[in-house]
């Protein structure tokens, strides 16, 4: 297997961005990301998308995004598994380079969500859950996310204090980022005070919906160090499945995918969880923080909760957790943000991540996770 | 949202409550597999759940997909059935704050929703406290 890099990045301002379509978006990402790698040509690519379908009744995305970037006849593939489709999209691209089928991929992911109003939405997203045993009693992903959330409460005694912090923590760092949707401080007391979604989860415990796209251009490292681009290599990739409906589990607060794809992408970069500089993981909800850091072996199972009033995780802490403000503050068009991760992870890298800028990390890990944990896919990064 | 035929479909689970015993393992599956995900076992026989159980977790949604809009906020929980099958469903007829994990409930035949795409009245189990 060949070596990959990640040689180029892109990512526009996130929101509610009513006068761009999502084949608009999604262009002037992807642009932005060839424009950075100094490529007009590319081989392959992999476009993540939850569902185009509900959001803009558009299917066949793959082509029509490869059209628009004027890049038809190359071959185009949009990549599903639900909020995690983004980092599927990098694993699939990678898979293609290091195997030699292709040298330059472009990967990324784009959703267009508010062209329908917030019941549409909240329903669209809830297709990620088990239609006829989820959906059908009329849980929503909220709501789902909340069981999970009053579980790890009752099982490990976590606080409604440290969930609030998780937001606290996140939106602290997304107020240092330009192109977040929602760039602004909050407190405990906001979040506890905001209006109740699925008890006890509150609006600031819940990442937005936004629209927004995210790119990266990805070749050999033996390319990338002829290009003179700074080598930051893809070390190790995993991916792996859970029973898509909660009460199939047999732990409700235990993400195991992420767990496991977690142990594959260690392995394959012969890194453990103490090695990792900083991450940007999927806190879709502040209760999904707390459980992946847990999952990732970061802290001891049940012990999620305490490192949020132990700051470890903040900007300043041991290990830095969405330094980029996270799927809360920075916004989650569901398939882009496993591109948008990664864009942070880089940027971090470089040195180009201005005033929430880490003292020259070394090595990144990204986990983005589909459903209530029904899929999950982690990519560990390391710079050269 | 049910279509005629995927509506009829689900119907032996959500009206009779069948479910699946796996014959190597003993594990009570729902809704029903073809695989036993214990065991892999691919052997079955035909059982009913249990219609009493406990309460796992549970949340209350204020903000409800479209087509429950009309009955928001509602209770939402896991239960642990006395078989050890875990299903999802609406708890009715509690108070909110009255509500803890570990509460007994019984199973009980409700209608879920109005009206899905093809006029169809939505009915299947919910939970009631005991």
């Amino acid at each position: 297997m060949r070596e990959v890099a990640v040689i180029g990045v892109g990512m526009t301002k996130w929101g509610e961005l009513w006068e761009k379509s999502l084949r608009t978006i999604f262009v002037e990402t992807a642009l932005q990301a060839l424009d950075d790698a100094g490529v007009d040509k590319i081989d392959s690519m992999y476009v993540g998308s939850m569902s185009s379908g509900i959001f803009v009744g558009q299917e066949h995305i793959a082509s029509l995004l490869a059209d628009y970037l004027g890049q038809t006849p190359i071959p185009s593939t949009r990549v599903e598994t639900a909020c995690a489709s983004g980092g599927l999209a990098l694993r699939l691209g990678t898979m293609e380079v290091a195997s030699g089928m292709s040298d330059v991929v472009l990967v990324g992911g784009i959703e267009k969500m508010t062209d329908v109003n917030g019941y549409e939405a909240t329903y669209a997203l809830g297709t990620a859950a088990d239609q006829e045993y989820e959906g059908y009693h009329g849980i929503t992903f909220p709501g789902l996310y909340a069981l999970i959330a009053r579980a790890h409460m009752e099982k490990y005694g976590t606080t409604r204090e440290q969930l609030a912090l998780v937001a606290v923590k996140n939106h602290r760092n997304g107020a240092k980022n330009p192109l977040a949707q929602f760039p602004f401080e909050v407190t405990v007391d906001t979040v506890l005070n905001s209006v109740m979604i699925a008890d006890p989860l509150r609006i600031l415990d819940c990442s937005p919906i936004t629209d927004g796209a995210a790119a990266l251009v990805i070749c050999p490292v033996e390319m990338a160090r002829k290009m003179k681009k700074p080598v930051i290599k893809i070390i190790g990739s995993g991916h792996a499945t859970d029973r898509i409906a909660l009460n199939q589990r047999k732990d409700i607060t235990w993400l195991e995918a992420t767990y496991q794809a977690a142990k594959q992408a260690y392995a394959m970069a012969d890194k453990k969880p103490e090695d990792i500089d900083f991450l940007e993981v999927h806190d879709c909800f502040t209760i999904a923080e707390i459980c992946v850091i847990e999952a990732l072996g970061l802290v001891e199972k049940g012990k999620g909760g305490k490192a949020y009033e132990d700051e470890i995780t903040f900007l300043e802490g041991e290990i830095p957790v969405n330094t980029s403000g996270g799927l809360k503050s920075k916004g989650h068009p569901v398939g882009a943000t496993g591109a948008a991760q990664v864009v942070e992870i880089v940027k971090q890298f470089r040195g180009e991540a201005g005033e929430r800028q880490l003292k020259d990390p070394r090595i990144g890990l990204a986990q983005n996770m589909g459903g209530s944990g029904g899929s999950t896919v982690v990519h560990i990064f390391e710079k050269e | 949202m049910p279509t005629p035929s995927r509506y009829w479909r689900e119907i032996p689970q959500r009206y009779r409550l069948e479910a699946k015993k796996c014959k190597s393992c003993g594990m009570v599956i729902f809704p029903p597999r073809l695989i036993c995900p214990e065991c892999k076992g691919r052997e079955f026989e035909d059982t009913k759940l249990a219609e009493k159980g406990k309460i796992l977790t549970y949340t209350i949604i204020r903000v409800p997909p479209h087509q429950f809009v009309d009955q928001a906020p509602f209770a939402v929980g896991i239960a642990e059935l006395d078989d050890g099958v875990k299903l999802t469903g609406q708890i009715v007829d509690c108070d909110f704050e009255g509500l803890k994990i570990g509460q007994r409930v019984r199973i009980e035949f409700r209608k879920i929703y109005d009206e899905g795409e093809a006029g169809i009245l939505c009915y299947g189990y919910k939970f009631v406290p005991e």
